[in-house]
């Protein structure tokens, strides 16, 4: 006996994405309410790592929170270091060497590629191709062994200090790094031919939650999200800070090249475009780069004075903002971290109504969230 | 626009409602609102043609001993100018209304104040602990904050 289909009862079905999966980039929970293959609502569910790191923040001295600042985006712990650093100087009004400030940049960039590198190589293989990750972290693989140079370290740096860097570049660094860029440029080509314009990866990201430009204001993207959505705005370049205003180099938005403005794969093709951009503006860098000190005299027992501040930072990921608050002693009495993660996930809920469960693992891929800047 | 005109600005239209400009030593500078008159406030400066502060940079709750404040980071991608906005709260049941109509990107942060300081935000579309498990007892951030012994009968 056959039953017409609209006499078969349907119900919606509950299911727990995470936080457990691969896909997710951490251990992110999605709760997905589905009508069968189609998304009725994923309602993000974030807290899993969190580390308390604002009260840790109010029990240790300004200098102790660098490396905590380290754990707050693993993926890019140059920025957050420099960040940090650049917060405190202009709640306590510290005159940075403009070598450091030199130093600075060109390890943020250098971050700010292997960061984007990693955002490439494991959202291709959320989408099922697994070879450009391998690419993706041979080249990471160089950024690292530099880093390790400068400061030991291959993932949680330590590197900026209050007022400066904790050491000047060893020799031989700028040639090494000079190297890589030449290395490196004609990779980013081969991505674009692997990857980028293949039809399946395209087909799966294309018109794929689509942000428009005033909802990706309104809801405070930030970041390569922002610019994805056609916003021409970069921190680097609108609100300068340290030596960017001295280099030249593009604020890359998305197209719309393929259907829709603000569609996953503009927001893919931005970090592509930005590491071109990187890579320019550490060529000016390690041209210009000055001799002279490396830190600033800073007082051991620091204490700035009594106010706030809040500075923000273009970060791989967005901006990261910190808000200090000093009451004249040598703990910060608030600091609160703003991170472009955290705010992007507010967003999720809503642009994934009405996508397939496969779309989501897209969306996040496209977001390039990272779990602990989320959960602090 | 700089924070000293927003400050007179929003004294001719909302009179004594903007109590206070906090300048020296504060990075930007802030303009202190009365809570009652908050939700009103934040759409003028989202709205009016020569404020559009359409970005909320960041949302804080802080403790300051005596009284809680919800410390506002507002941007204008328009003008490119930038001000702080603060409230203050009673120690007792703090609350101030929502903005998350405002501005969107306020519904986490909202939602991670409630869960840090124990802040109300009446009128919010969905306020519930972010960070912290549901059945958590307390508001870690503020400063009178006691560490528990156990959390289900574990030792912490």
């Amino acid at each position: 006996m056959t039953r017409p289909a609209e006499a078969l009862p349907t119900q919606e079905m509950l299911i727990n994405m995470g936080p457990q999966h691969p896909s997710t980039h951490g251990v992110l929970r999605v709760l997905l309410r589905t009508d069968g293959e189609v998304v009725v609502n994923a309602r993000p569910d974030v807290g899993y790592l969190h580390r308390a790191l604002e009260k840790i923040g109010e029990r240790v001295t300004y200098a102790q929170f660098m490396p905590f600042t380290d754990r707050l985006d693993y993926l890019a712990s140059m920025n957050c270091n420099c960040a940090y650093a650049w917060a405190v100087e202009k709640l306590a009004g510290i005159e940075v060497p403009e070598r450091a400030e030199y130093i600075r940049v060109i390890v943020s960039e250098l971050n700010r590629i292997s960061s984007h590198l990693i955002a490439f190589g494991s959202f291709t293989a959320d989408m099922g191709a697994f070879t450009p990750f391998l690419y993706s972290i041979r080249e990471r693989e160089r950024v690292n062994d530099l880093f390790e140079d400068l400061c030991g370290n291959r993932l949680t740096y330590n590197f900026a200090r209050i007022g400066g860097v904790s050491a000047d570049l060893p020799p031989g660094f700028l040639e090494k790094t000079k190297e890589f860029l030449d290395y490196f440029e004609p990779k980013i080509d081969e991505y674009n031919k692997l990857i980028s314009y293949n039809k399946i990866f395209v087909h799966r990201l294309a018109k794929v939650a689509v942000i428009t430009a005033e909802d990706a204001i309104a809801y405070g993207l930030t970041g390569p999200n922002l610019r994805g959505s056609g916003v021409r705005f970069d921190l680097r370049r609108d609100e300068p800070y340290s030596v960017y205003p001295k280099l030249d180099f593009d604020v890359c938005v998305g197209s719309g090249e393929r259907g829709a403005l603000g569609d996953c794969f503009d927001r893919y093709m931005v970090r592509i475009n930005e590491m071109r951009e990187s890579v320019k503006i550490l060529r000016q860098a390690i041209a210009q780069i000055p001799e002279g000190p490396v830190a600033a005299k800073v007082p051991r027992v620091f204490k700035p004075p009594v106010g706030e501040a809040y500075f923000r930072s273009e970060c791989p990921r967005g901006e990261t903002g910190f808000y200090l608050i000093s009451d004249g002693t040598g703990n910060p009495s608030r600091l609160k971290i703003r991170t472009g993660s955290f705010v992007t996930m507010n967003i999720f809920e809503k642009v994934t109504v009405g996508l397939m469960i496969a779309d989501i693992v897209a969306v996040i891929g496209s977001f390039d969230i990272i779990l602990p800047e989320i959960d602090r | 626009m700089e924070p000293q005109t927003v400050f007179e600005t929003l004294k001719g239209k909302f009179g004594d409602a903007a109590t206070e400009l906090q300048s020296e030593g504060f990075r930007p500078a802030f303009v202190v609102v009365s809570p009652e008159k908050l939700p009103e406030i934040a759409l003028f400066l989202r709205d009016d043609p020569a404020m559009k502060f359409d970005s909320l940079m960041c949302l804080s709750g802080v403790d300051y001993k005596d009284r809680f404040a919800v410390a506002y980071h507002l941007y204008s991608m328009t003008h490119r100018h930038a001000v702080g906005l603060k409230v203050f709260l009673p120690r007792e049941n703090p609350s101030v209304a929502s903005v998350d109509g405002v501005w969107p990107a306020a519904n986490f942060m909202e939602r991670e104040t409630f869960d840090l300081y124990g802040i109300d935000f009446p009128g919010s579309k969905d306020l519930r602990r972010i960070l912290l498990p549901d059945d958590w007892d307390g508001h870690p951030l503020r400063k009178d904050y006691k560490y528990p012994d156990f959390y289900h009968g574990i030792k912490v």
